[in-house]
């Protein structure tokens, strides 16, 4: 995993990609802490971390997209595979590398608030508990994200498709409070919607197992479950599907910790078990492809 | 020592590897051949545990590919058909961090690396970035990949391909340097390589092993019986009656020419050199031979014969049988066991095939020798061969040599 980890952080400065990413992340987030903290003298870096947010939709997939695509696409993986290192040491070693140059720009944040307590002197109050702890979230935010990126590169070769379908899915997370927000809120919105959901569960345990019968069974089994309860009490799907998403929302979190000054402790698990889904999903790609 | 027992690999609904069972004994050179497709990288990436089999157990050293992953793939070093190279590395990162991968300890890194850099002669590039190198370069990176850590068994997949023919006599030389002290494994489509370099030969088609021998007894064992092809000045009924006096004819063939001359194709039994006898015979009855020439397999013949397209898989199954005598699986010596009268009639058909690498000969006028004087359907022509054929096959595929070889395999 250390020789993994190694060469692929290597490979980032090896290249451009990781001076770039690193540049574009400063660049972002600089312009933010200059316009609202230093010219404006707003007292909170949490704030300027969540405008800046944005960025990880153009950084995550450049950082990403590379990292397992172009193994399979130069055949690099069957050095991997046939090395004495097991498909989790591998995933593991490279998300720990993007992870680090993820880092980078990480660390030089947490300099910002250091920089608004002296350009404000001993009048100024900056509050660093809060930034602090928005940096923190910023990172396992980045962490989840990153995740996202790997799993969808381990399923392609082409790394272009890989930064597309990234990007893509990082953009329904960035705007999935808004998109959560146009769902219906009626029970009878709620009931349809559970019976495609339950429909799709079926379908996807289909492409996945091939198992006909179980797919049937588990897609209709909640078919029937959802139609039984909407008739016995229809209430219990008001808003119901909005409910359930709205907790699912990434960004959401970091606005607690930025905006409400909470320290989000069940969002926080949430990204962290999200990352961990998504890796372990990332490692049983790899697997399958060497059954297949 | 590598165990392939009862291996299937399934793409979908493409069987690209079909119930290989093979054991890799230590110390030996052991060639792949088969044409595009027929499984051998499979069979390859399958070993080395890039794959996963559909069916059946891989045990290296011991260790089985998927239930002790890192124990079995510690003890082989591969290089895959398209050297894995990272082209942003010099050679010396590149073998250094594969030097890591494959947990060299840490104080032998630099002293192994430079001992594969001198075999695969890449000290002189050692600081160059491997995108900057030639395709023969590179193939000696992977190479070199592939010995670091002096795994026991090293696997190599068309390790030539691409060099210049300096390059592949040197890569010749270093895979005979290791082979001293390695197992090694390579596949290759250039049959003089194998031939040369190799003391096994397997020969894979459809997926299936289809020979497993030397090149020598490959060779011997589907010469079985060589054949003569003579161009005769006299009558078609002449020459037939001439030759009939002749013993060890196992089949004849006379086509007469417009120009008063036969072409006779006669097949010979195995070792018996009737030129000689023939030259007498046709003297005698004076019937002058204008042309005499004899045909014997190569691994060439070999190689085409069994990987023929229309011999697979049911119809060279016997063939395919008297050429895994060396390692006979359960399955194939039960399949050997009985000499049932139905071999008689597998006989004909193997026969047949050998006779389609001349097409010509179909067309040919049969006779039959000599006992009933009736000239026979060409298909018959082997069925109704002379007593030391079924003899020869007889001796081959004895009970009691299967059951030695078993004792051998068992060992």
């Amino acid at each position: 995993m250390k020789a993994i980890y190694r060469r692929e952080l290597a490979s980032f400065y090896n290249g451009m990609i990781g001076s770039i990413c690193v540049a574009f992340m400063l660049a972002c987030v600089g312009l933010y802490f200059m316009a609202y903290n230093l010219l404006n003298g707003y007292p909170s870096f949490a704030i300027s971390l969540y405008y800046a947010l944005f960025l990880f939709l153009i950084a995550i997939p450049l950082l990403c997209m590379r990292v397992m695509s172009e193994d399979r696409h130069n055949r690099t993986d069957q050095l991997l595979l046939t090395s004495p290192v097991t498909v989790t040491g591998m995933v593991l070693g490279k998300f720990c590398a993007v992870m680090t140059v993820f880092a980078v720009p990480c660390v030089l944040f947490a300099f910002c608030p250091l920089i608004m307590k002296i350009a404000a002197g001993s009048s100024g109050e900056v509050y660093f508990l809060t930034d602090y702890c928005t940096l923190l979230c910023f990172f396992v935010l980045g962490a989840a994200y990153i995740s996202i990126g790997i799993l969808i590169s381990a399923a392609t070769e082409s790394q272009v498709i890989a930064a597309v379908g990234t990007f893509g899915i990082l953009l329904v997370l960035h705007l999935w409070d808004s998109i959560v927000s146009f769902l219906p809120t009626t029970a009878s919105g709620s009931f349809i919607l559970l019976l495609i959901a339950s429909i799709a569960v079926g379908l996807l345990l289909d492409s996945l197992t091939s198992a006909h019968v179980l797919s049937v069974g588990v897609g209709g089994g909640l078919a029937v479950v959802t139609v039984v309860c909407y008739l016995v009490d229809s209430s219990w799907f008001e808003s119901l599907v909005p409910n359930i998403l709205s907790g699912f929302s990434f960004t959401g979190v970091l606005l607690n910790f930025a905006e409400y000054q909470v320290f989000d402790i069940p969002g926080v698990l949430m990204l962290l078990s999200i990352t961990a889904l998504m890796l372990f999903l990332t490692v049983q790609v790899i697997q399958r492809r060497r059954w297949h | 020592m590598i165990e392939l027992k009862n291996l299937v690999k399934r793409y979908g609904s493409h069987l690209a590897v079909d119930h290989l069972n093979l054991t890799i004994e230590d110390g030996k050179i052991y060639g792949f051949l088969g044409p595009n497709g027929a499984g051998k990288s499979t069979t390859m990436n399958m070993m080395t545990g890039y794959l996963s089999a559909t069916e059946g157990d891989i045990i290296v050293n011991g260790h089985n590919v998927l239930e002790e992953p890192e124990e079995a793939k510690a003890c082989i070093g591969y290089l895959p058909e398209q050297p894995p190279l990272y082209m942003d590395m010099t050679v010396k990162e590149y073998l250094m961090f594969c030097a890591e991968l494959k947990k060299v300890p840490k104080d032998k890194r630099a002293e192994q690396v430079q001992a594969v850099e001198e075999m695969a002669r890449l000290t002189d590039v050692s600081g160059r970035l491997i995108k900057n190198l030639s395709k023969g370069y590179r193939q000696r990176v992977g190479l070199a990949q592939a010995i670091l850590g002096f795994p026991p068994i090293i696997i190599l997949d068309e390790p030539t391909v691409g060099l210049d023919p300096k390059q592949i006599i040197e890569i010749r030389d270093l895979i005979r340097q290791l082979s001293k002290e390695h197992t090694v494994i390579l596949s290759s489509h250039i049959l003089s390589e194998v031939q040369e370099l190799c003391d096994v030969i397997l020969i894979i088609s459809h997926g299936r092993l289809v020979a497993n021998d030397s090149a020598e007894h490959l060779e011997e064992t589907l010469r079985g019986s060589s054949r003569l092809n003579l161009v005769v000045k006299g009558g078609q009924e002449d020459i037939t009656a001439a030759l009939s006096a002749v013993d060890g004819i196992r089949a004849l063939k006379v086509t007469p020419k417009e120009d008063g001359t036969c072409a006779v194709t006669l097949e010979q039994a195995q070792g018996a050199d009737l030129r000689e006898t023939l030259f007498y015979a046709l003297a005698d009855a004076r019937l002058p031979i204008l042309e005499m020439k004899q045909t014997e397999a190569n691994l060439e013949k070999v190689f085409l014969e069994l990987t023929d397209d229309r011999n697979q898989p049911a119809a060279g199954e016997k063939k395919r049988r008297r050429l895994l005598r060396r390692h006979p699986t359960a399955e194939e010596a039960a399949l050997d066991a009985p000499e049932s009268p139905a071999t008689t009639e597998e006989n004909t058909h193997t026969a047949a095939l050998e006779e389609t690498e001349e097409p010509e000969f179909d067309d040919l006028y049969a006779v039959e020798l000599p006992e009933d004087g009736e000239a026979p359907e060409p298909d018959d022509l082997y069925a109704a061969a002379p007593p030391e054929d079924a003899l020869s096959d007889a001796a081959e595929e004895s009970p009691a040599e299967d059951a030695g070889d078993d004792k051998e395999d068992a060992q």
